[in-house]
């Protein structure tokens, strides 16, 4: 049932018995985000289609997977149990989304492996994100500043791949069906971040100081995401909001012409990885 | 000095939570919790009390904007109701298409 439906509809769902209805008190049944979508490889999918898939869901996929990591560090470390929490849902939503990526990813690739195997037993050469979220946050100006530039252009991004652009034959129905479930948990992500960098920027002159900071300190790695134009007007209306500038810092220079998503990453990826990989690796049959 | 009954300040003011579900008619209290102000309770709120689809509508509430009533209460206020039966619903039919009675 919609939010915009009348509160007389109360009436009507109290007679909307199902399967679960045992245990309704504690929260409805779930919905399968790719219900209804047929996942197989559309047919006459020529081999580079389907390359370029993978190594688009294997991108998204990475970014999901990298920047869900480095969030859940915060967790047992934030200053509020509330804002812990917060982060917690943040990770796991992205986290979410990184399954269904490398899953999609694994299956367009069409090389027998799965989503574990894809974030467990890659390299770190082998791994597409943007180097913003390998990005170790300093303190919590820079989890808000990071979390809304990243969720700003991710956004901005999936709702593209939502709507069926013209200029591609052959969308893939599941990334939408993806898209579609992760353009709700980013919007959320987004005003949550937001309202962080509003606050922080706009509040005492220490936490205007440390805001400032956290964008100066971000913005090289910002180039590498390509903002599209309603991302970059977002960023821009929330940080004048936030009293905060803009700042014109050079972009991180790549490493020989290359970037995260050449699998060219920064010293902190491979930490990233030790600690994300090193159970699965010392137990690679094991099942959770 | 006796020790104080006070709870330890965070800093941020308390509210109370109420939620009313999909299939539910009213909003019910379900815990309270910390925040600067009533948007960011609102906020954590979503984030603390609806991760599992339990809710479609939040009110949060200052919890010192809450009169209550008061154990000392406890006799005055509702031992005089225990032995009113005649205030019961119970000396009609209730017609059975009437729902939530």
């Amino acid at each position: 049932m919609s939010e915009s439906e009348s509160e007389f509809d109360a009436y009507l769902s109290l007679t909307d018995v199902t399967e679960d209805d045992h245990r309704w008190a504690f929260g409805t049944g779930f919905a399968d985000p790719l219900a209804g979508v047929d996942v197989t490889l559309q047919a006459g999918v020529n081999p580079s289609d389907a390359a370029a898939l993978a190594e688009r869901c294997l991108a998204l996929g990475d970014d999901a997977l990298i920047y869900s990591h480095r969030l859940q560090q915060w967790v047992t470390r934030a200053p509020e149990l509330e804002e812990e929490t917060a982060l917690a849902n943040i990770a796991l939503d992205l986290l979410g989304q990184a399954r269904l990526l490398l899953t999609r990813a694994a299956q367009a690739e069409g090389r027998g492996r799965d989503e574990d195997q894809l974030a467990f037993f890659r390299d770190e050469r082998e791994f597409r994100n943007v180097r913003l979220v390998e990005h170790a946050d300093a303190d919590f100006a820079e989890l808000a500043a990071r979390l809304l530039v990243f969720s700003a252009w991710r956004l901005a991004l999936f709702e593209r791949l939502t709507a069926v652009p013209a200029t591609d034959p052959r969308p893939d129905p599941v990334l939408a069906a993806i898209a579609a479930k992760a353009v709700k948990e980013l919007t959320y992500h987004r005003d949550y971040a937001a309202a962080w960098v509003i606050r922080l920027g706009d509040g005492t002159d220490y936490s205007h100081a440390k805001a400032q900071a956290a964008l100066d300190a971000l913005w090289p790695l910002v180039a590498e995401l390509d903002l599209d134009a309603d991302a970059a007007a977002y960023l821009d209306a929330v940080i004048a909001e936030a009293t905060l500038t803009r700042p014109s810092a050079p972009p991180l220079a790549p490493v020989a012409g290359k970037t995260g998503r050449d699998g060219t990453h920064t010293e902190a990826m491979g930490y990233i990885l030790a600690e994300l990989q090193s159970v699965a690796r010392a137990n690679p049959d094991a099942t959770w | 000095m006796p020790p104080s009954t006070e709870p330890p300040s965070t800093g941020w003011p308390l509210y109370e939570v109420f939620l009313r579900g999909k299939r539910g008619l009213n909003h019910v209290h379900v815990g309270s919790l910390h925040a600067a102000d009533p948007e960011m309770a609102l906020r954590h709120a979503r984030d603390l009390y609806t991760r599992r689809n339990e809710a479609v509508s939040i009110w949060v509430v200052p919890a010192d904007a809450i009169t209550a009533s008061s154990p000392d209460e406890k006799d005055p206020f509702f031992a005089p109701s225990g032995d009113k039966v005649y205030r019961h619903p119970t000396f009609y039919q209730i017609p059975e298409d009437v729902p939530h009675i």
